[in-house]
């Protein structure tokens, strides 16, 4: 009997309606995991570089959580993994919400899909009965709305939908996927979904997932239950409210804007405004989200409260999640109230709440400046609000300029030209980032910013509190129930953090001691992907209730795969590293791997290349960032060694060739 | 006739306002009384469920009572604070119009025990799982009046209905089921 997972995935090729049922290797399931880590081995097997994002010879995949269908709390996530139109690398977002343990209750890890529908159908997933479905009565409907029609349609209220609007349809880079009150959003993801001609997929399950070690796993989760209910009664001191929780960041709990309003930035990531968060603004901003937001709301079995439903009069109810909150409202210069009926849209619409405003606010930048002019923009309201809503319909339509900027700040500007790419400023690896503009370099930042391949720093930031604490006594406070490091050594660290000093930012922490940390809060993200755990219970806050010492008596128990901590490490370290080499295949190397220019003022041009070099060596890689042969064998990835070898992107003797830079041309 | 007697009632208070609609009250539900204990899950087997609609803003739990051999002849429907619920929304039977409260492979009829278990719990599982308050667990004693006589009856009309419906080896076998859990 397998545990955890059900031992089958669901094989889907839309060009020939063909349907699939297999069953997967429990072989894999010990060398990767599961979720991210066995999407990434398919993806590797099955998907190889000349394979552009809009073929369809691209895999798009549905995965549960190892653990996601037991009561692990929290352990909700279903991870799509794809190559990004948008950065043409492996995108892997994932999405919480109730639907990747409804798809192990009907049977399945895994959704496979490929191939391209001739029209728009929809994938009915109940337990054995599995069918494509024609879906043309649901074009151009927001994805709110698809849910509803389906639920009705399938005539089941527990049914589970992920679905695309309008802007996956039309391809838009930056489409996602929703499903209620989650989504996944990066990468556009959704707009693959859209190129398939896939609508949504609809899944109810009602079997059992079983675990190997009952009472022990029941344990297991026993105990972080009783965890989160004593650090929900005692937050952190001394961090900010919405870092001293767990969850994703209380953004649908909190009124108090003052840090977010003040500390990041407007418009297209430019402008700082210091003295925003007047009282007049707390108490409006307070009505509004009082006015609208009917009820907190969480993911499939959480006790955490991390969603809001939203109820503007006069538009239908949608279900905001974190920071989309602000993004539109910063974007366009506006106030709250905007933001959430803008949002309520953009919803139904699928699109991503980071990338999406700042399409919008560089366009407006770029038409400022004359390098786009009155008639890219015809008819074009004069207010800034009325702008946003504009431009949000020429983006998902596709119209006149809206088609150009769908792909993009990075591409849009490229096609635009006249020095537009000035104006793409805040992206890394051709992805809108933050708008966060800061002063002195913060070298574990930096780490993270060039080397996440989640391309989000909240996808590897977490763990490692993000400032020293002022004075030693509360960091001794702070390191005594600490239990979540992997070593006491990252206490150590911490204690010797000043604020000013010789033991300040940027030289310290050291280099070395930056790559542990950067190491450490990488591998709790990869994880919590493979096992379907919310990172918002794991890699993201400070003192989780999910760690490095509990995990393995977790997957033990519950998947019946004998596992420690090295193991596990050294498992995560093998589809991290598959990862990469993915990446590299699509010609990846070191020049992408760097921060927006203008993230810091303050910038340190030999310790950052110390800092890369260091890291890369410290992970295994060249100083090209390719994983050497060593380092592949050593976590039995030979065939990728081999793979390299042949094309060439390793030497025989584990060098890169000089000549190697094909991700320069494809930035030509 | 029957004598008096002291009973304890055991009650779960539920607040839908507090709900956040997580379902974790499904999922130890069914845990729990999966053979081994927490062998496996399936919110499918739980004993209650939590009727959900997040865009129309409600979330119901709702618990699994007696067994209905025939669905109701009129269904309410109701309206509160411009709400409108489904019909059959508070309704705790098991009963041939829906799905709810059956078991989903032999579609036997399921039932909320309060998680009777030896020991006793301090609290059923469900309220232990709900951490947002939404379900509050409340005893109280009462005196009852107990026909023993009258009971016996009641348990035989009962399991005539179900064998007409399901098939008498079903129901035996269910029986042998339930037996083993104790
Ligand atoms: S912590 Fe928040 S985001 Fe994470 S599973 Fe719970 S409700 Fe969802
Ligand atoms: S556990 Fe509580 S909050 Fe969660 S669905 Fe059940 S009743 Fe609602
Ligand atoms: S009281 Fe026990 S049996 Fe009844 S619904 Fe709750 S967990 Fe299930």
């Amino acid at each position: 009997m397998r545990y955890g997972e059900t031992g089958f995935n669901l094989e889907i090729d839309l060009s020939r309606g063909n349907i699939e049922r297999v069953e997967n290797d429990p072989v894999d399931t010990e060398l990767y995991l599961g979720g991210l880590g066995t999407n990434a081995k398919i993806m590797w097997d099955r998907v190889p570089p000349e394979v552009d994002a809009f073929s369809p010879d691209n895999l798009l995949i549905f995965s549960a959580g190892l653990l996601c269908g037991t009561p692990a709390v929290g352990c909700n996530r279903t991870i799509v993994t794809t190559i990004s139109p948008q950065t043409k690398l492996l995108a892997f977002s994932m999405m919480g919400g109730f639907w990747a343990p409804e798809l192990k209750y009907a049977g399945y890890d895994k959704v496979i899909i490929r191939g391209r529908s001739p029209s728009l159908v929809y994938l009915y997933i109940n337990n054995d009965k599995v069918e494509i479905r024609d879906a043309t009565h649901l074009q151009g409907k927001g994805s709110n709305e698809t849910t509803d029609l389906l639920r009705q349609e399938v005539k089941d209220s527990n049914a589970q939908v992920a679905a695309i609007g309008l802007a996956g349809e039309n391809r838009v880079f930056f489409a996602s996927i929703e499903q209620g009150r989650s989504s996944a959003s990066r990468a556009g993801i959704g707009a693959v979904m859209g190129d398939k001609g896939l609508k949504a997929i609809v899944v109810r399950g009602t079997r059992d997932i079983n675990v190997a070690r009952p009472a022990e796993f029941h344990g297991l989760c026993s105990e972080v239950l009783q965890y989160i209910k004593k650090r929900e009664d005692n937050p952190i001191p001394g961090v900010m409210p919405i870092l001293a929780g767990l969850g994703s960041p209380q953004e649908m709990k909190i009124h108090d804007e003052k840090w977010h309003t003040e500390s990041f930035m407007w418009g297209n990531s430019r402008v700082r405004r210091k003295d925003f968060w007047t009282e007049e603004v707390a108490s409006e901003w307070t009505q509004t989200l009082e006015n609208t937001r009917t009820r907190l709301i969480s993911c499939y079995n959480c006790p955490m409260k991390c969603g809001g439903t939203i109820s503007i009069p006069g538009l239908p109810t949608y279900m905001m999640k974190c920071f989309s909150k602000l993004t539109y409202t910063m974007a366009a210069f506006s106030d709250l109230d905007f933001g959430l009926k803008i949002a309520q849209r953009a919803t139904e619409y699928g699109v991503d709440g980071f990338s999406t405003p700042q399409v919008m606010a560089f366009a407006l930048e770029l038409h400022e400046n004359g390098i786009l002019t009155d008639d890219d923009f015809p008819e074009m309201p004069s207010d800034s609000e009325g702008r946003f809503y504009y431009l949000l319909d020429k983006i998902v339509r596709r119209e006149g300029i809206g088609d150009v900027l769908a792909n993009g700040t990075y591409w849009a500007a490229q096609e635009i030209g006249k020095g537009a790419e000035e104006y793409a400023h805040n992206n890394i690896k051709k992805i809108e980032q933050l708008p966060l503009k800061l002063s002195m370099l913060n070298p574990i930042y930096f780490l993270m910013y060039c080397t996440g391949e989640k391309i989000n720093i909240t996808q590897i930031e977490g763990q490692f509190p993000q400032m020293p604490f002022p004075k030693r006594e509360q960091r001794e406070e702070f390191v005594k129930d600490w239990i979540q490091v992997p070593d006491d050594r990252f206490k150590q660290y911490f204690l010797d953090w000043e604020l000013r000093g010789d033991n300040s930012m940027p030289f310290y922490p050291t280099v070395e001691m930056c790559c542990d940390i950067v190491d450490w809060q990488e591998k709790m993200h990869y994880i919590d992907d493979a096992l379907g755990m919310c990172a918002g219970l794991s890699s993201f806050p400070l003192k989780p209730p999910y760690h490095i010492h509990n995990y393995p008596k977790f997957i033990s128990s519950g998947a019946g795969i004998d596992m420690d901590e090295d193991k596990l490490t050294q498992a995560a370290k093998r589809y991290r590293t598959l990862i990469r080499a993915i990446n590299v295949r699509r010609g990846m190397r070191r020049e992408d791997e760097k921060p927006p220019e203008d993230h810091w003022k303050k910038r340190f041009p030999e310790l950052e290349k110390d800092l890369l070099d260091t890291y890369y060596k410290f992970k295994g890689w060249n100083e090209q960032g390719i994983p050497t042969k060593e380092s592949l064998e050593e976590l039995s990835l030979d065939y990728v060694s081999e793979d390299f070898r042949k094309r060439g992107i390793l030497t025989g003797n584990g060098d890169t060739p000089a000549a190697d830079t094909p991700a320069k041309e494809e930035k030509e | 006739m029957g004598e008096k007697k002291k009973k304890i009632i055991k009650t779960i208070k539920v607040d839908v306002d507090k709900c956040n609609g997580c379902r974790a009250c499904e999922v130890i539900c069914s845990a729990f009384h999966a053979e081994p204990k927490y062998s496996s899950n399936n919110p499918a087997r739980a004993r209650v469920r939590v009727i959900r609609h997040p865009l129309r803003d409600i979330y119901i739990p709702v618990y699994a009572g007696e067994y209905a051999p025939a669905e109701c002849m009129g269904r309410d429907q109701y309206t509160i604070e411009g709400k409108e619920y489904e019909e059959c929304a508070f309704c705790r039977a098991s009963c041939p119009s829906r799905d709810a409260f059956k078991e989903p492979d032999s579609g036997l009829p399921l039932k909320c025990d309060m998680c009777e278990s030896d020991p006793e719990l301090d609290e059923p599982m469900c309220v232990q799982w709900c951490l947002n308050d939404a379900l509050i667990y409340e005893t109280r004693e009462e005196e009852v009046e107990e026909d023993a006589v009258a009971q016996q009856e009641e348990v035989e009309i009962g399991l005539e209905a179900l064998a007409g419906k399901y098939g008498l080896q079903n129901v035996m076998d269910a029986v042998a089921r339930m037996s083993k859990k104790d």
